[in-house]
């Protein structure tokens, strides 16, 4: 095999461990889905092929040995791992596409939307709970008492009752994230109240929370929303 | 169904006798009259007709592919008089005569592609009148007077084309040839007004006006003039040049392929360099545009914008990021086959900076493909929390998109600088002073757009979109809008130290021109279904909700088998015309006398190419 392929090989392999072991231990990090692993694998090869084909030369030095070794042309001992990765190869496909379509227990991933539209009718709406420190306090008050159970009383998702639940409650610490609780909190308040369900886009749902909007009053609601975003240092995401 | 089939069976039993040709004609017939079958179904019930269906492909499937193929035909009809255009401007200022025959040849296609799109959208209106009666009388209704104006539009068009056309070998010279100028610049000028009178009934659909008082006229212009119909306007004009362009390259990337002679690949090389460029030029300010048109979107519907890139749709805008990254890399990569083939001796001075360029665009593109909500199993989505990475879930919002965007742009924009100045030395006294400015003002509009974007992770939304986000676009449109004038005065006293030679790119370049058109096609099928997805269950966004039994947004992995279709069929409608266009050429050259094909003459935007003999060179 030409020298020329040992460096996109050890390239590639690098991007590999960094993206599997390096990445998932930076703290506050998490290991990557193999679907991102593999975008970012793809990007590389994409990278590594284009700047091996920019000219005639490099062309030949990246692309010949390996049309020589499938061709088996003057390759002498690794004819036998010619054979190999000619008949390995296609099983390896096979056995991808197998386990991609074959019947499994194990539940499919499901990618139900995030940020469903919040359904017309509050568009524009506005908190109608007035902005006082006496009225957040209450907020968090109401927050310690029905969401930090599992919320955690740090608003990281980290509550007593939190390893119970998989996925786990959300952590609104996170700026990304608590624009999406921020909704759902809509939603899953004031929006089922009056629309008596969740957009239809946001389905399935399968939300562990419980339904808050036929327990409390929707003032509290809005408390608990006030209270949680000071207490989390987040600001909502303000209509135009 | 079932009785239906015995009927024919029984058909086929009574005519086995007049031998084979008779049942063929007649099934034939049969299913040709099929959908009489579906469309008169509805026509029995009481009441007046709302929906009618067609068996098999369904009324909505139907109407996609076919206002799908209008769309993109329509796209590449008026975005080529815009590239053949500018081409023969080029031409007439120049002197050089090749550009008014490339001008030429391809006003030779749109003559045979124009009556393509016409017959399209004439089948696109009999099946929408024929499919959605209801909707199709309310539109009507609103738009009657701007239908006669459309009208008067095509037949100026029409007039226009064919005096541009035919009147192209007889007004060549003096006065002539400015008036022949002057109809192109008309059959330009009709051409927008033919694509924006349309842009106003499917943006109603999206984002209606309508007013309860007033005349006929009052109602309709106000309907018109509704939210969303500029930006769409704009943004479809810049990518039909954009599809113009592509196309061109990719005509001229197979015709390069599969040139024998010395003289057809100096002419289709030089053709695929022209086509790209006008790709890219469309290109960079192509996402400033869609930037704009969202932004109006979610100005006038919240929902709708929430829809299209935080709810169900938004993973369009991933398969987006996934065709406008390999767009933005095939074109850089031509750009960079370009100064490694067509400049003798530029390989490794420009293998360092062609592989910093080429690193930060994979670095970006990695940004902008990585999803907010990633496609995790429930055991992914566990460790990391949710569908949310606590790390790279930052690149999954706006912000990073926003800034990876515009640096794509920016080195897109540095390639092309690049491409531009490759062969040559600048001798003007103030040369290292420009180019110290230029270094510095890309430098500096880099770090000034990824600061911003940064920054922007810790501002409300509002203040990220209308002030952020637009400065980073103000930003690189002042760098594109110095440097490129910077460049070709800097260039006009520059002496070249390597003349550029044409006919000498690998095959692979060829491919590259042909992988960019498809990918532009898959964008516009892609986005076409976006914009008309984001409507979700009404013909008419709030006004009228859409009540057939196809009010449902179909699922994407359908979404995208139509899109892949639509691609192929289209591909295979412009490789038929081309076919068409070009058999009399081909039978001329057969003949004998070929045309007079440039030489030696100097590029747009590289070296001369006083010709050596080709040389046999590894590609």
């Amino acid at each position: 095999m030409g020298g020329s392929l040992t460096k996109p090989a050890i390239l590639i392999a690098v991007i590999y461990l960094i993206l599997k072991f390096v990445v998932p231990n930076i703290p506050g990090s998490a290991p990557l889905p193999s679907s991102l692993i593999f975008l970012y694998l793809m990007l590389t090869t994409a990278g590594i092929v284009i700047f091996a084909t920019m000219s005639g030369e490099s062309k030949d030095a990246f692309w010949g040995p390996i049309q020589r070794f499938l061709t088996g042309e003057n390759i002498g001992a690794l004819q036998a791992a010619r054979y190999a990765v000619l008949i390995l190869f296609p099983l390896l496909v096979g056995w991808q596409t197998y386990g991609s379509t074959a019947v499994s227990d194990q539940p499919p991933a499901e990618n139900r939307t995030i940020h469903p539209a919040p359904p017309g009718e509050y568009t524009g709406l506005s908190n109608p709970v007035a902005k006082t420190p006496e009225n957040i306090m209450q907020g968090k008050g109401f927050y310690a008492a029905f969401c930090s159970p599992c919320h955690g009383g740090n608003f990281d998702g980290k509550g007593p009752a939190a390893r119970g639940f998989n996925p786990p409650p959300a952590n609104f610490r996170r700026s990304d994230n608590h624009r999406d609780v921020a909704g759902k909190l809509l939603c899953s308040g004031a929006s089922r109240r009056a629309a008596s369900g969740l957009p239809i886009e946001g389905m399935p749902w399968k939300s562990a929370m419980p339904r808050w909007e036929v327990e409390l009053p929707d003032e509290w609601i809005w408390k608990i929303i006030m209270g949680e975003y000071d207490g989390a240092h987040q600001s909502p995401r303000t209509w135009e | 169904m079932r009785h239906q089939g015995g009927l024919i069976r029984r058909m086929l039993r009574t005519l086995s006798g007049h031998g084979g040709w008779l049942p063929g004609l007649l099934l034939a017939a049969g299913c040709l009259a099929l959908p009489a079958v579906g469309l008169a179904a509805e026509g029995a019930t009481a009441g007046p007709t709302e929906y009618r269906d067609i068996p098999g492909i369904g009324s909505r499937n139907l109407v996609w592919i076919i206002a799908q193929l209008h769309l993109l035909l329509a796209g590449f009809v008026l975005g080529v008089p815009i590239f053949a255009w500018l081409c023969e401007v080029v031409g007439w200022k120049t002197g050089e005569k090749r550009y008014d025959k490339l001008a030429k040849e391809f006003t030779k296609l749109l003559t045979s592609s124009y009556a393509t799109t016409a017959l399209f959208g004439g089948i696109l209106l009999f099946l929408l009148v024929a499919f959605y009666p209801k909707l199709m009388n309310y539109l009507t209704d609103i738009f009657f007077p701007s239908f006669i104006v459309y009208c008067l539009l095509f037949l100026l068009e029409t007039a226009t084309l064919y005096l541009y056309w035919y009147g192209w070998d007889a007004m060549q010279d003096g006065g002539k040839k400015t008036f022949h100028i002057f109809l192109g610049l008309l059959l330009n000028v009709f051409a927008f007004f033919i694509m924006i009178v349309p842009n106003s009934w499917a943006t109603f659909q999206a984002s209606p006006v309508v007013i309860a008082e007033g005349t006929d006229l009052q109602r309709a212009w106000a309907a018109t003039w509704n939210p969303t119909w500029w930006p769409v306007n704009i943004h479809r004009l810049i990518a039909n040049v954009v599809l113009g362009g592509y196309i061109c390259g990719a005509y001229a990337g197979i015709r390069y392929l599969s040139a024998r002679t010395p003289e057809d690949r100096d002419h289709y090389d030089w053709m695929g360099y022209v086509g790209n460029f006008i790709g890219v030029f469309g290109l960079l300010p192509l996402p400033f545009a869609g930037y704009w048109l969202m932004r109006e979107i979610y100005q006038y519907n919240q929902q709708m914008g929430i829809t299209l890139m935080g709810g169900f749709l938004s993973w369009l805008f991933i398969l987006q990021a996934m065709l406008i990254g390999v767009l933005f890399l095939g074109s850089n990569y031509y750009f960079w086959l370009g100064i490694t083939h067509r400049i003798p001796g530029s390989e490794m001075r420009y293998r360092k900076p062609i592989m910093t360029m080429l690193v930060i665009l994979l670095l970006c593109l990695g940004v902008w493909m990585t999803p907010h909500s990633l496609v995790a199993s429930l055991e992914e989505a566990r460790k990391m929390g949710g569908t949310h990475h606590p790390l790279l879930g930052v690149f999954g919002v706006m912000s990073a998109k926003m800034t990876v965007s515009n640096l794509m742009i920016l080195v897109t924009f540095m390639s092309f600088i690049m491409y531009w100045r490759a062969g040559k030395e600048e001798t003007a006294g103030w040369a290292k002073a420009a180019k110290a400015l230029m270094s510095g003002l890309l430098v500096v509009a880099g770090i000034a757009v990824v600061v911003l974007g940064v920054w922007g992770y810790f501002v409300p939304a509002i203040v990220r979109i209308n002030y952020f986000s637009t400065s980073q676009v103000l930003i690189v449109l002042f760098v594109m809008l110095t440097i490129t004038p910077l460049t070709a005065l800097l260039l006009k006293s520059a002496k070249t130290t390597t003349e550029m030679v044409w006919g000498r790119m690998p095959p692979r370049a060829g491919y590259a021109l042909v992988l960019n058109a498809i990918m532009v096609i898959l964008l516009m099928t892609l986005m076409g279904y976006a914009r008309s997805s984001s409507r979700v269950h009404w013909h008419i966004y709030g006004v009228m909700r859409d009540s057939s039994q196809y009010a449902y947004s179909p699922a994407l992995g359908y979404a995208a088998a139509f899109m892949a279709l639509n691609t192929f069929c289209f591909c295979m409608l412009v490789a038929f015309i081309f076919w068409v266009a070009t058999m009399g050429d081909k039978a001329k050259a057969g003949h004998g006398g070929k045309g007079e094909l440039p030489h030696g003459m100097p590029a747009m935007a590289g070296g001369s190419s006083a010709l050596d003999a080709p040389e046999t060179r590894k590609f």
